[in-house]
């Protein structure tokens, strides 16, 4: 095994605030990392730093070793490292399956095979084999806008996959999910954790969810990283209890 | 259902380019004059159709680059040389500025992104009449030759009007596989969200360029066209107002529509015309139709028809899910 991402001491202030404050973790390959934390505590900024979104004030990236610190979310994204973002982020007038093939267009051939290649960039049979995959096989045609939440819940994870990751941060996947869909998306994530040997860091409030998806759980507070474990671990310690629970 | 629409389609498609064929036949002089400006006018809405509505990109420069288009072909068609060679001198000329032009679009959005492409059409118009040496200023460029295509004169005003159709039916079909292609896809996704296409590795920034470019560039085919059209070019018909009526072509027909731009250019085109009897109050008429319809449908007249055949979906959808239940409760 060996670390698909290495953080270290990143710190990102926006004026005064340090929203993340020296944070460094490894994240092994086919592993499953959860990040909880109280609200605010700089969870999806830190995201936003490992992504290219926001610059880091200070510290550093890598990606399989290369480091990746500074480059454009679109390059990253094609050196294999996708995301979900906290709200919905579906194209709503696309189909569900357009949504797919756009997901994960950017990563066959060049700009010039795209314009004067065939329309879905050869990825309608790869779309479809993720609708199935996500169960959303009667939606195929349908606008992405006109599906339920939960629905383009799944759709949003399943974009992230289009591009055959290495790396997928997923922001919230299990939020205002219903519990029949928590279930699918769980066994779905699973699945894909274990067939592709994709590796995930998951941020997520539903403990339950976490607790039972995650192989290590990483507990951040107040832009610092609180503690690190197996699930078992970071609900029996006291600083994580009290970070949640307060004095 | 959809193998039938699609034949309707198809046959809908013949009858409309068989009209544009046939019916002109008998058009006097003028008519076949405004419908190869409809024409014209067509392919430069279709470019701002791509940078604004299929990209998202607001620009207000359009109308510079048809300036740009005919000044080079009237510049080079006087000199002498082929209507061809002015074609591909405009369109790597607005091809290049366009993508220029794009930069500011890198940095700033909506309104703000108007007022830099307002300013660079203002700059355009400025050059077009001050640059005496290369524009003749003022006084502008007369008697602009028409081009031979394939060994046919089009110097009547009939086989000008099918050159003018045949180049619109080149650029629809190009335009028509840019939309459909992968490209086009990245386009609506950069309009739509574009944090959302960058994390999905979408090279926002190439793609707002290359919409910009395009864009452009169809602009400069259409001058190239308006140049050998009119015979005479000026400096005044490229000022501001005509990428004010580029963009209301583009927003009235139905913005990021494939077909909006031949019925928003129709209507800014042609409707002048049918209203010739109201005189003086023609503008008046037009003006507030266009509000009309800009309060009862922001997206134009085919965001009317679209909303139509969704709801029509919509209806035949659930009436489908209500007999599939109905029979399996039968069943059980």
């Amino acid at each position: 095994m060996s670390a698909v991402l290495e953080v270290s001491d990143i710190k990102k202030s926006f004026g005064g605030i340090k929203a993340v404050d020296g944070v460094s973790f490894d994240v092994q390959e086919g592993e499953i990392l959860g990040l909880i934390g109280p609200n605010g505590c700089g969870k999806s900024t830190l995201f936003n730093c490992i992504l290219g979104q926001l610059m880091p004030t200070d510290g550093e990236v890598k990606v399989d070793g290369k480091v990746v610190t500074g480059l454009r979310p679109s390059e990253l994204n094609r050196l294999g490292v996708s995301r979900t973002f906290q709200l919905l982020q579906v194209f709503p007038k696309l189909s569900v399956r357009e949504n797919l093939i756009l997901a994960g267009q950017e990563h066959q051939g060049n700009m010039m095979s795209r314009l004067l290649g065939p329309s879905d960039a050869g990825l309608t049979a790869t779309a479809d084999q993720m609708i199935g995959f996500f169960k959303l096989d009667h939606l195929a045609t349908e606008a992405a806008g006109g599906l339920s939440y939960g629905q383009q819940k799944l759709l949003d994870a399943a974009m992230a996959f289009m591009g055959g990751p290495r790396l997928v941060l997923l922001d919230e996947p299990a939020g205002g999910v219903n519990l029949t869909m928590l279930g699918d998306l769980k066994e779905r994530l699973t699945a894909i954790n274990r067939e592709k040997r994709a590796t995930f860091v998951v941020i997520e409030h539903n403990m339950e969810f976490v607790m039972s998806l995650c192989t290590r759980v990483m507990v951040m507070a107040e832009g610092k990283l609180l503690a690190m474990g197996t699930p078992a671990e970071v609900r029996a310690n006291p600083a994580v209890i009290e970070a949640y629970l307060g004095h | 259902m959809t193998v039938k629409g699609k034949y309707l389609r198809i046959a809908l498609g013949i009858v409309v380019i068989g009209a544009l064929i046939i019916v002109p036949m008998n058009f006097n002089r003028y008519g076949l004059y405004i419908l190869s400006q409809w024409a014209v006018m067509t392919i430069a809405a279709m470019g701002l159709n791509l940078t604004l509505g299929y990209a998202g990109q607001v620009s207000l420069a359009q109308g510079a680059f048809v300036g740009i288009g005919a000044y080079a072909a009237a510049i080079m068609t006087t000199q002498g040389m082929p209507l061809i060679a002015a074609l591909s001198v405009a369109v790597v000329l607005c091809f290049a500025i366009g993508w220029i032009l794009g930069y500011p679009a890198l940095r700033v959005q909506h309104h703000y992104l108007a007022f830099v492409t307002l300013a660079f059409s203002t700059l355009a118009f400025l050059v077009f009449r001050n640059e005496d040496w290369l524009t003749k200023g003022i006084y502008g460029i007369s008697n602009i030759p028409r081009p031979n295509v394939m060994g046919f004169a089009t110097n009547r005003p009939l086989p000008f009007y099918y050159f003018c159709l045949g180049s619109l039916g080149i650029v629809s079909l190009a335009m028509w596989w840019l939309i459909r292609s992968p490209w086009g896809r990245a386009f609506i996704a950069l309009r739509e969200n574009p944090v959302r296409a960058l994390s999905l590795g979408i090279d926002t920034r190439r793609y707002t360029l290359m919409a910009f470019a395009i864009g452009s560039a169809l602009g400069g085919v259409a001058g190239t066209l308006y140049a050998p059209l009119t015979q005479y070019i000026d400096p005044v018909p490229f000022n501001l107002s005509l990428s004010l009526d580029l963009l209301m072509m583009v927003i009235v027909g139905g913005s990021g529509f494939f077909f909006g731009p031949f019925l928003g250019a129709m209507i800014a085109v042609l409707l002048p015309e049918w209203l010739r009897f109201t005189q003086g109050y023609y503008l008046m008429l037009y003006a507030v139709a266009v509000m009309l319809l800009l309060i009862y449908s922001p997206t134009g007249i085919l965001g009317i028809l679209d909303r139509y055949l969704a709801a029509r979906r919509t209806k035949a959808a659930s009436a489908l899910r209500a007999v599939t239940k109905s029979k399996l409760e039968t069943a059980s």
